[in-house]
């Protein structure tokens, strides 16, 4: 072909991720049945799948919930859902995400316009600006009023109940998959702008994507993290023991120290390609932080009035048989997930350590567990992990290669897309739990 | 095992009263509990820790032991509960994962007795012992179950569930040293109080969360569990393994659940997430509540019977901030409005209708269940007390099987293209068309078709047909042509019975036809009654039969094979034609009753068999004396009746075989819109040809014209091809002449015909000569032209 003056692309990427190095992950063993299942089912092995592949245990059931909202039986049309997705993908600037799904739009006989623009969908499509919008950056405010703009009889396009739920889990779905492909550095796949060139290998090879600092920066900083770990471990066995008793307002002020503890994220990235600007609306729209205690802080969310397990599921599962399960056994797969074991160290329980970054995820959403002690979030997390989180779950674009090199420099890479699924499931459940609760209260 | 009698106040004097009432809390309620006495009760939630007393008509606040500015997450009640020994305590457990006691006989402002902290996380449930004072139970989220001994600063056992988090635990009500703990995974486990180390026994209960559950307040053995999977079990735990006695189908999530007081079959329920209602279920009647109260405009938190002892006061704690008591007199009872009838096809057709019982048998003189193929009695019960019983229903289930061939349609197809309609004299037309219907097992149709050629031949002529064999009754000459060939000879009364009971049973479900035909039967057979005694004692026969029938219809299976067997295959659609002309011939019967009773009379040979009913009742038509006139309004209703039927092809075929003898009887627009409607169903049937015949041969101008519509031949002239609009022979641009007989070389000015193969032609009569002397082309093409 390059004879005859067509000019050939050549993959860039040299994985599936510009984080992990291609052989660690080949390294680590993935499980080659699910891999296969999934190429049978999709047609390709993506690179988040092959990332996910790490995991295998979630990865069936997150491949499971995905292929049911986007391919099974639902109230909406299945270009719609693919585009929803995308709108969803667009607020976090991931072109990956848009990417794929523009694909999967096209696939399902979406009209090619309306990806050029949100003023070519539907008004009912549109009417879903400000719930994603919201949805994405600030859940927390999402009220009924916003659902029943969208569902009661008066409003001209007409959500049904069952519509607007899956379209929810489709946004919150969307969004928190963004956190993972930012989170995780997932390359553009090679089909994508910027997965190929059109030039030739330059003869000096490139600089090869940021690798991890500590295997540049030689012995020291080896024996630092090595001490890192053993200062965690020790932590963590410690709060197990501790029956440190403090005062009410000791555990208000904590958990309000960690909801507004200024993590700096704030990285300035080039602007996002076009392809994805066009079809964001209110670009200025991003997560904030909460203000220092006593000052004008919206309502914090009790886990104990309005719990997934109590409460959201049943609400789920009405509107959306079967979506419940699905989402209910994702939860809990990740929740459990665990390989006993800690960076070099074996037979270790993990589960305070767990426990807290998915309790710091939610308090960063603004929800607060009575019973928990935030104060051992900031015992077990250290700050470089806390800057990784509150940039994945907060600001996913914003993610660089330094700040995920940064935390757990001593970790395996699969714990480091462990800490990934674990952001990124207790952000999908935090905006869940956010927008089911206003459809309950609408429904009231 | 030490068994305690439980310690209980009678009712006695100081019966409770009260009316339907409600209280405004200021926050959402959680959980609430009722005092032993039920006079007080106390209302937890995330903001809220109050006591109210309950009086005559209201509420009224009492305590509220919510105190100081800033309360603390130890008043952030997830449960609470009130001792049902000692009415100073109270135990309450928090959000956050503590277990506070509060004693109400403390003199200060804040009553907080005890505070345990010992879970780590979120206690979901407090429970105190039914007889002893000191010990009290938590189940919490971090899974572990403890035990506190009041008059000690720390729990005296853990129990660890060795899962996910316990959702709820209770005591058991007769057995000292049990309780039961249900968990989030679907499990509840029984322990014992004194062994801590592992549980007694475990089960899985629900899919998903177990989110209470309740022990039966008299029987040992039945624990009721609610989960998220939108159930309530009740289970029997006398027996080895745990047996799912009842089960109840809710629509949402179970919350709670509480036994009923002094009923054993009736437990409340409430609802966790979408709705808001209580329940009252009786459990052996799973599919619609025994009563409901819908009060509420959140979902309900907490319910409490308000004595342990009378089944007539229900508390409940809402996240809308009211409490109420609901009296059980005012609840809604769902059953009232509940439709009694249900009524659904099946994938083949076969059609299930339930109804209640009474209301089918209020239809008079008939049996209860009309022509149920199968009676299933749903339920029945009575229970001596109206009130708390729900309403005597009893419904019965009718299943009507469809026969599948029934509604295949070849039987059309075939009916259409081997009838004969014209070109014969009338009564072979019959006899044809006769045959044809016997051949597709369509007796009736065939008996019909006999018949005409009986009413409307002239007598003189008739002659036994060569198939019919002679009888031995040289005096019925005709008896033979209404033999069914398939009714083999041998046949006994038997058999003949079986059939007829096939009819009736038929006819009866198609519940209104039926209806009027019974009654119609009824009639004919007072009218048979005074001329035939034979078919008077026939008919009453199977009347007879048909209540047998009814009785035993359930396991008749025999019954059921001897319908289907081939000699006996008469289709549905077909049976039930059967009968409505079996009126029909005994209206003739009537109009006709002074000759009937004479010839009748003359009859004397007949034998059981004989006298079946249409052929002694056809006996009279012999009479020379009736004109074919007479016969026209019978014979109008029964095409009126095929018609309506759907059997349009009967009717229009023989409205053409009859000709002239019948059309003036029906009006035009009727005999339009037959023919319309076999003319369509033909087409459909892509039966083209006898369409065409049919259209043909209709004398309604509106059908006939059909065959003239769309015949405009549009032709283009041979030369320049243009369309010729004026002439059919000359073109008016060229004015060439268009159509040249091949063989005369004129123009062709009537009838051209020409080869579809090389397009030479001309007259029709020049072409049809040519074609004898030769078969090429005239135009010297050398085509071997073909004309059809």
């Amino acid at each position: 072909m390059s004879e005859q003056g067509v000019e050939v692309p050549r993959a860039l990427a040299s994985g599936p991720s510009a984080f992990i190095p291609a052989k660690e992950i080949l390294k680590e063993g993935p499980d080659q049945d699910i891999l296969i299942e999934s190429f049978l089912s999709m047609g390709r092995v993506d690179h988040i799948t092959m990332v996910m592949a790490l995991h295998p245990a979630y990865l069936s059931c997150f491949l499971r919930t995905q292929h049911a909202l986007l391919e099974m039986d639902g109230p909406l049309p299945r270009p719609w859902r693919h585009y929803i997705v995308v709108m969803a993908a667009a607020r976090h600037h991931c072109s990956y995400a848009v990417q794929q799904h523009s694909a999967g739009f096209l696939e399902a006989g979406g009209e090619e316009s309306w990806l050029s623009g949100l003023q070519h969908a539907p008004t009912k499509l549109r009417s879903l600006q400000t719930l994603n919008k919201l949805l994405a950056h600030r859940p927390w405010l999402i009220t009924q009023k916003h659902v029943q703009e969208l569902v009661c009889p008066g409003a001209d396009p007409r959500w049904s109940l069952a519509e607007l739920i899956h379209a929810v889990v489709l946004m919150a779905h969307a969004h928190s998959l963004c956190s993972f492909v930012w989170g995780c550095g997932v390359n553009p796949e090679p089909d994508h702008i910027g997965g190929y060139t059109f030039q030739l290998p330059s003869p000096i090879h490139p600089a090869h994507s940021p690798q991890c600092p500590a295997h540049e920066d030689g012995r020291q900083e080896i024996v630092d993290g090595a001490m890192e770990v053993e200062v965690l471990m020790q932590r963590m066995v410690e709060l197990q023991l501790q029956e440190e008793e403090c005062t009410q307002e000791e555990m208000v002020t904590r958990f309000e120290r960690e909801r507004s503890e200024s993590i700096p994220t704030a990285v300035v990235r080039g602007a996002p390609p076009d392809l994805v600007l066009r079809l964001v609306e209110d670009q200025e729209f991003r997560y904030e932080d909460f203000a220092p205690k006593g000052e004008q802080s919206p309502n914090t969310m009790r886990a104990q009035d309005y719990s997934w397990e109590d409460h959201g599921f049943s609400l789920v599962n009405r509107l959306l048989p079967d979506m419940g399960q699905l989402l209910d056994e994702k939860f809990q797969v990740v929740s459990n997930l665990t390989y006993n074991r800690m960076a070099m160290h074996e037979d270790v329980d993990t589960h305070t350590l767990r426990k807290a970054l998915w309790n710091y995820i939610h308090c960063l959403y603004g929800i607060r567990y009575d019973d928990y002690d935030y104060g051992s979030v900031n015992v077990l997390l250290e700050r470089s992990l806390k800057v990784f989180v509150k940039t994945m779950a907060c600001h996913p674009e914003q993610t660089t290669a330094r700040v995920y090199h940064d935390f757990w420099r001593h970790f395996r890479q699969s714990e480091k897309v462990h800490a990934n699924l674990i952001v990124m499931e207790a952000r999908l459940q935090a905006a869940l739990l956010y927008v089911l609760r206003a459809i309950t209260h609408y429904m009231r | 095992m030490e068994k305690m009698s439980r310690v209980t106040t009678a009712l006695g004097s100081s019966a409770i009263s009260g009316r339907t009432m409600f209280c405004h809390l200021d926050a959402p309620a959680n959980a609430i509990s009722v005092c032993r006495d039920a006079s007080q009760v106390v209302v937890a939630g995330r903001n809220i820790f109050k006591i109210y007393a309950l009086e005559e008509d209201q509420f009224v606040e009492k305590l509220n032991l919510r105190v100081g500015r800033k309360p603390s997450l130890n008043f952030s009640c997830a449960d609470v509960m009130w001792h049902q020994m000692e009415e100073n305590l109270l135990a309450t457990a928090a959000t956050n994962g503590a277990v506070v006691t509060w004693n109400l006989g403390k003199p200060s402002r804040n009553k907080q007795d005890q505070l345990f902290t010992e879970h780590k996380r979120t206690v979901n449930k407090v429970c105190f012992h039914p007889t002893e004072v000191y010990m009290l139970l938590s189940g919490s989220q971090d899974g572990f179950m403890k035990c506190f001994d009041l008059r000690k600063k720390e729990s005296v056992s853990t129990f660890s569930g060795q899962s996910e988090s316990v959702r709820d635990v209770q005591f058991s009500m007769k057995d000292y040293f049990t309780f039961a703990a249900s968990f989030e995974n679907g499990n509840v486990q029984l322990w014992d109080i004194r062994r801590p180390d592992r549980y007694e026994r475990m089960f899985t209960a629900h899919t998903g969360p177990v989110f209470c559950c309740d022990w039966h307040p008299d029987d040992r053995g039945w624990l009721a569990t609610g989960g998220r999977d939108k159930m309530v079990k009740v289970w029997d735990m006398t027996t080895n393994r745990a047996k799912e006695i009842f089960c109840v189908q809710t629509i949402a999530s179970v919350a709670r659940v509480k036994w009923r007081p002094e009923k054993k079959f009736h437990l409340a329920t409430c609802s966790m997430m979408v709705d808001h209602n209580i329940y009252v279920w009786d459990v052996r009647r799973p599919f619609i509540p025994f009563a409901t109260f819908e009060e509420h405009k959140d979902v309900t938190t907490g319910i409490v019977w308000r004595h342990q002892h009378d089944p007539h006061f229900l508390l409940s704690g809402s996240k809308d901030s009211t409490l109420y008591q609901h009296m059980f007199k005012d609840a809604t009872r769902p059953v009232d409005k509940a439709n009694p009838e249900g009524l659904c096809f099946g994938l083949f057709g076969d059609l299930a209708f339930a109804a209640k019982e009474s209301l089918i048998s209020s239809d008079s003189n008939r049996k209860p269940y009309p022509g149920g193929d199968r009676r299933y009695p749903i339920f029945f019960f009575k229970k001596p007390d109206q009130t708390e019983q729900f309403a005597h229903v009893s419904s019965a289930l009718s299943v009507f099987e469809t026969d599948l061939d029934s509604n295949c349609m070849d039987w059309f197809v075939k009916t259409a293209q081997l009838y004969l309609l014209c070109g014969k004299p009338f009564a072979e037309l019959c006899d044809h068309n006769a045959k044809v219907a016997r051949e597709l097992k369509r007796p009736q149709v065939s008996t019909t078709w006999t018949m005409l050629r009986i009413m409307f031949s002239d007598p003189a002529n008739l002659t036994p047909g060569p198939n019919h064999p002679l009888s031995k009754l040289g005096t019925l000459p005709l008896m033979n042509s209404f033999n069914m060939k398939e009714m083999n000879s041998g046949m006994g009364a038997e058999s003949r019975l079986e059939r007829s009971k096939g009819e009736s049973r038929q006819d009866n479900s198609h519940l209104e036809p039926g209806n009027s035909l019974i009654s119609n039967n009824n009639e004919d057979n007072e009218e048979t009654e005074g001329s035939d005694g034979q078919a008077e004692y026939m008919f009453g026969d199977a009347e007879l039969d048909d209540d047998d029938l009814y009785s035993m219809e359930h396991d008749n299976q025999t019954e059921e094979q001897e319908y289907t067997l081939p000699q006996e295959a008469f289709q549905l659609r077909h049976e039930i034609m059967d009968n409505p002309s079996a009126p029909e011939h005994l209206q003739q019967d009537k109009a006709d009753s002074p000759h009937v009773s004479g010839n009748e009379a003359e009859v004397t040979c007949l034998t059981p068999i004989e006298s079946f009913s249409l052929i002694s009742i056809s006996q009279p038509l012999f009479t020379p004396q009736l004109p074919a006139s007479f016969f026209c309004p019978i014979v109008r209703e029964m095409l009126s009746y095929y018609a309506e039927k759907g059997d349009v092809q009967m009717a229009v075929s023989v409205l053409i075989v009859l000709g002239e003898r019948i059309r003036k009887e029906i009006d035009d627009l009727t005999q339009e819109h037959w023919y319309t409607s076999y003319i369509d169903l033909l087409q459909r049937f892509e039966l083209w040809n006898v369409s065409n015949e049919v259209i043909k041969l209709s004398t309604c101008s509106a059908i006939t014209c059909l065959n003239q519509t769309s015949t405009t031949l549009h032709i283009n002239c041979s030369n320049c091809k243009r369309p010729m609009s004026n002439r059919g022979w000359i073109c008016d641009r060229c004015h060439q002449c268009a159509s040249v007989c091949a063989v005369c070389h004129h123009v062709v000015k009537g009838l051209f015909v020409w080869c579809q193969g090389c397009n030479h032609g001309g007259h029709l009569e020049h072409i049809r000569n040519w074609l004898k002397s030769s078969a090429h082309c005239p135009a010297g093409c050398g085509h071997l032209c073909e004309y059809t």
